[in-house]
């Protein structure tokens, strides 16, 4: 049957990272608009001077390792979905396989698609698990997205994401029952190389974007798996800002109880290729046995992956052995416009 | 440091991979060919669980080329308790909270970026032990 592997494939660990500076939004307005504007998040995170996609990566990785308990060494492939790889050319996946101890036999490579590049490669892991290519695969999604000073999209742009090792389904806390994806050439948001800072087509990046993909794409899956919103435990999708996913969500006909636990984008902001799959690391934090969750993830360009998933009897096991999701949400400092500017290296003269 | 170099030392510096001694059965870090605590010829490779306490640290309010833009910061001797001792910056830190006897563990950070156009540099670091629900 199509849209699902082969041989049964799941979630056998689970790793979130989020850094510790949080921007509150009200810094951002109080700089460019004397207060006026409302931010559309509480705050956001934003890495410390230290710290790239490449390192994020590799706590979420260890993490995602820590609740698997598994040799890194039978890892088969290192995947990292994501915009802000810290080389052009030079693939973060190496750095991160190196320093979990999965090289040499993997695959390393990385993937783009902008914030869907995270679900595209836990999508492409689990064909390779599914097809009895690897025993395991690591896909992750991780960004330190960057919004042009002044700009709306400074107010969320974010920084997190998780990491997910994928395995056979006999030894998950959480099967990936179904994926599916639902694409389409639409040019809402972009960055040409060498350009800092994307670009973005305003209004339109919600309802042929946003809109126009996650909605379908999450009908799809429940029709393809004969399910109804009310039969989902919990619900996640990407999170651009607050308004986005509440629309969408109350749209399909979910309610506030099943969007809660991933709703993180008021204390994070959007951590793009990280959004969605931080937002799943929450909920698996706290989920139970037995109970069902729906994903969809958005990309600019545009398209929507959505992942059916249920919650094995092993989820208890592994929940405390690693940092919750929340406890990096807790480790929180506040910061500054004037920190944040020298923290992203927005200062022209240095 | 050279392109070269940063590839020698990958390993050891991006999780801490050091060497349990075969036949006093110490720990050593960074790995070299003969233990320092017996003289033997040293061990297999062994990560170390990276965690451990300060020691002692100093407050780098001046840096030295290549750091500068992360100052100020601080340097920790740190003790782990497997029992080697390294030298290493603490991160994720405020600078008064720091003290003797203060849990850190260890995460890969960026060490420095040799210009625009240079290599990255990772490496270890360490931050306060941090807080979990469990
Ligand atoms: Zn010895």
């Amino acid at each position: 049957m199509l849209n699902q592997p082969a041989f049964p494939v799941g979630i056998v660990g689970y790793g979130a990272y989020i850094p510790r500076y949080r921007l509150p939004g009200s810094e951002i307005s109080r700089v460019w608009s004397g207060g006026a504007e409302r931010s559309p998040v509480k705050e956001k995170a934003v890495p410390g001077l230290d710290e790239d996609t490449a390192t994020m990566s590799i706590e979420a990785a260890r993490n995602a390792l820590a609740r698997a308990a598994i040799d890194p060494t039978h890892i088969r492939a290192v995947w990292v979905g994501s915009e802000s790889h810290p080389y052009a050319v030079k693939p973060t996946g190496t750095i991160v396989a190196e320093a979990i101890g999965a090289i040499p036999a993997t695959q390393a490579a990385d993937w783009q698609f902008a914030c869907k590049a995270g679900t595209e490669a836990l999508q492409a892991g689990m064909g390779f698990v599914g097809s009895g290519m690897a025993a395991y695969v690591l896909a992750i999604g991780m960004d330190t997205a960057q919004g042009r000073p002044g700009d709306a999209l400074e107010y969320t742009a974010g920084a997190g994401g998780a990491a997910f090792l994928l395995g056979p389904a006999e030894e998950a806390v959480a099967v990936v029952e179904r994926s599916l994806s639902y694409v389409s050439d639409t040019t809402d948001f972009w960055r040409r190389p060498a350009t800092h800072y994307p670009s973005h087509a305003e209004r339109f990046s919600g309802d042929p974007g946003y809109f126009g993909h996650v909605v379908p794409a999450a009908r799809r899956m429940m029709e393809l798996v004969d399910t109804a919103p009310q039969d989902y435990d919990h619900v996640v999708v990407h999170q651009p800002n607050v308004k986005f996913p509440v629309r969408a969500m109350s749209q399909l006909g979910f309610t506030p109880a099943q969007w809660r636990a991933g709703l993180l984008v008021p204390e994070i902001g959007n951590t793009y290729a990280g959004s969605a799959l931080v937002g799943l690391t929450a909920i698996l934090d706290e989920a139970e046995p037995g109970q069902t969750i729906l994903m969809v993830s958005y990309g600019s360009g545009a398209g929507s992956d959505a992942f059916h998933i249920r919650v094995t009897e092993r989820i208890r096991e592994v929940q405390g052995r690693a940092p919750r999701t929340w406890d990096y949400i807790r480790r929180r400092v506040a910061i500054d416009y004037a920190l944040y500017v020298r923290y992203r290296g927005k200062l022209a003269a240095r | 440091m050279s392109v070269a170099g940063a590839w020698r030392t990958r390993r050891q510096r991006y999780a801490l991979v050091g060497e349990i001694c075969p036949d006093c059965h110490r720990h050593i870090f960074p790995p070299r060919d003969v233990c320092p605590h017996c003289s033997q010829p040293a061990g297999p490779l062994h990560t170390l669980s990276g965690r451990g306490e300060v020691y002692s640290f100093t407050r780098m309010h001046h840096a030295p080329k290549g750091f500068e833009q992360q100052r100020p910061y601080a340097v920790a001797l740190v003790k782990l308790d497997e029992g080697p001792m390294v030298t290493a910056q603490l991160t994720d830190v405020d600078l008064q909270e720091i003290h003797i006897g203060m849990r850190v563990e260890m995460v890969t950070r960026k060490l420095k970026e040799e210009g625009e156009e240079g290599q990255i540099l990772y490496g270890y670091k360490f931050r306060p032990l941090m807080a979990t629900g469990d």
